[in-house]
């Protein structure tokens, strides 16, 4: 019999080593860490590949990126960009309708670095309870900060955003800005379990109304072969997003996770012993259709 | 569908929302107070040229950091939380690094938002901010000394300061030269309050909208409405001379001032009630 604590990915790991039940993981760090290296690299190094900071990027000086959040604020105080942010905004956002918008939650933004940590750390403390909100209060807190930056004319996000900040910071010099990061931390451990990233941040929020349709999904294939260990649930940082794909053929929904909260990290394919889940083009055939033949067709 | 569940729902429902409006409000009206706080640039803090004012640069402004990197003399810095300029945004302390004024101004070409204002191609038309000579009593000229740092080392010298001369009252035989800053022609670029040899400089930049008067919008300046019109707008005749109040102990031949004329009477020394004044 397993011991009930700490047991979590043990399975995963006995049945395909250390490294495959790791893969997306390490794939999603070396990503996450190559942009911040692409930026570090002219500070440190002298190599100006990349200039600027996730706000806004310009690529051997010649191709823009922006961050459409920032720029939809801007626009809201009344602002109207000039060229080269507004081709920055299209290619990003161009780039995350295609992929899934919360792929930049998992596999760009730093704070996820955090926050897994915290998560972690948490989830090896035993540390358990703590406050609630619903999962939907992001999506509160971006109509206010759309509606401050409109009631105001400033970007008055960008004052306190974490998400901003702790690339800004690594790259440009962090000051103060660590306590922010350190209190976000802190909230995750004790207060909130994936308290920012699953229930608060506006950024997120943004990048999940706009990952709606997103090409790139994880779909539960194999689920019949799930065996109930529920490790998925554990590393998933939005739970509610496995449940019915996972368990839900018996009511004829599909194993392709739709839900546009899913951020692609693939944590549940590394953990899962049985591999029942796995990366799918969202459109591709027979996706999506393995719900069992006589069942109700989803909705 | 029955009655009494859907109101239990539709109860919880406007129940949450209520909660979550009441939240967010407290955390709108937090964010809105730091943001009145963030709109006040500190007077050590200087934009970089091109930046329009307060709020119009921290609505454009999306704090790439594009004009720091572009800086060739590695001026500019990112405010960071814990400093009171709005978090993320570029500015330079002028004491410690002022602005070289680049002629092909690289910060604002770097700027992607047009919060640096892309029509400024001239740097000495640049109003990053605008030199103040505080401290008259430290001021090394001030005190009769040739230090003259300060107009030496601005790049638009003899415009944007000059040296006015002035009769040294206390050596009663030398003239003092007195570092003036012209508005007009002053960028705020620093180089003055960089280089002032004091401990703490006397003459420093500050933002524009902290070191610049404004005269009301109906007032005219009578000499320069008489040189427009050609001839003075009033007329000459039936002017009265009102009392000059004068400095305690001070008297100038030819004034009336009853205040500090000794209290003698209504006239003083050698004044007199011109016609037409009150009697």
């Amino acid at each position: 019999m397993k011991p009930a604590r700490n047991a979590f990915a043990r399975d995963a790991i006995a049945a395909k080593g250390w490294w495959s039940a790791h893969r997306w993981l390490l794939l999603r760090r070396s990503v996450q860490l190559g942009v911040l290296a692409l930026f570090l690299a002219g500070p440190w190094l002298g190599w100006w590949v990349v200039k600027g900071n996730l706000n806004y990027s310009l690529t051997l000086d010649t191709l823009p990126l922006a961050d459409p959040l920032v720029m939809l604020q801007s626009l809201l105080t009344g602002h109207v960009p000039e060229r080269n942010a507004i081709i920055g905004v299209a290619i990003v956002l161009a780039f995350y309708l295609l992929v899934g918008g919360r792929v930049y939650c998992a596999w760009v933004c730093p704070v996820n670095i955090v926050t897994d940590a915290a998560s972690a750390l948490r989830r090896r403390l035993d540390i358990r309870g703590g406050g609630d909100l619903p999962r939907q209060t992001r999506y509160w807190m971006l109509a206010l900060i759309l509606a401050l930056a409109a009631g105001t004319g400033s970007i008055v996000w960008e004052l306190v955003s974490p998400v901003s900040l702790l690339p800004r910071g690594l790259i440009f010099g962090m000051g103060g800005g660590w306590l922010l990061i350190a209190g976000i931390f802190l909230f995750d451990l004790f207060v909130m379990k994936r308290g920012w990233c699953g229930h608060l941040c506006p950024v997120g929020a943004f990048y999940g109304l706009l990952g709606r349709v997103g090409l790139v999904r994880v779909s539960a294939t194999r689920r019949e072969d799930c065996n109930d260990c529920l490790d998925c649930f554990a590393a998933c940082p939005e739970q509610h997003v496995i449940r019915l794909p996972l368990k839900g053929a018996h009511k004829g929904v599909g194993p392709m996770i739709k839900d546009s909260d899913c951020t692609s990290c693939g944590r549940c394919i590394d953990v899962c012993a049985k591999d029942v889940f796995q990366f799918v083009p969202r459109f591709a055939p027979n996706a999506d259709d393995q719900a069992r033949p006589g069942a109700q067709p989803e909705q | 569908m029955t009655a009494p569940v859907s109101a239990a729902a539709r109860r919880e429902f406007m129940l949450d929302t209520a909660k979550m409006a009441c939240g967010m409000g407290v955390i709108g009206l937090g964010l809105g107070l730091l943001n009145r706080q963030a709109r006040a640039l500190p007077a050590g803090a200087i934009r970089p040229p091109g930046a329009g004012s307060e709020t119009d640069f921290q609505s454009a402004c999306i704090r790439c950091g594009l004009c720091v990197r572009d800086c060739p003399y590695d001026i500019l810095q990112l405010a960071t939380p814990a400093q009171q300029v709005a978090t993320g945004t570029p500015f330079f302390v002028a004491r410690s690094k002022p602005c070289e004024m680049c002629e092909d101004i690289p910060c604002v070409k770097a700027c992607p938002t047009g919060a640096l204002d892309h029509g400024l191609t001239d740097i000495n038309q640049a109003k990053m901010g605008l030199a103040v000579l505080v401290d008259h009593e430290t001021c090394l000229n001030f005190l009769g000394l040739r230090c003259d740092v300060c107009y030496r080392v601005c790049p638009v010298i003899d415009k944007a300061i000059t040296l006015e001369v002035q009769h040294n009252e206390r050596t009663a035989k030398h003239t003092m030269f007195l570092p003036t800053v012209h508005s007009e022609h002053c960028t705020g670029c620093g180089k003055c309050e960089a280089s002032c040899v004091l401990e703490v400089a006397a003459i420093k930049v500050y933002p524009i909208a902290q070191a610049k008067g404004e005269l009301g919008a109906h007032y005219r300046v009578g000499w320069e409405e008489k040189r427009k019109a050609g001839q003075s707008l009033v007329e000459e005749r039936g002017l009265i001379d009102l009392p000059d109040r004068m400095p305690e102990g001070v008297t100038l031949p030819g004034h009336f001032d009853p205040g500090s004329s000794g209290g003698t009477g209504a006239l003083g020394t050698g004044g007199q009630l011109p016609d037409g004044a009150p009697r």
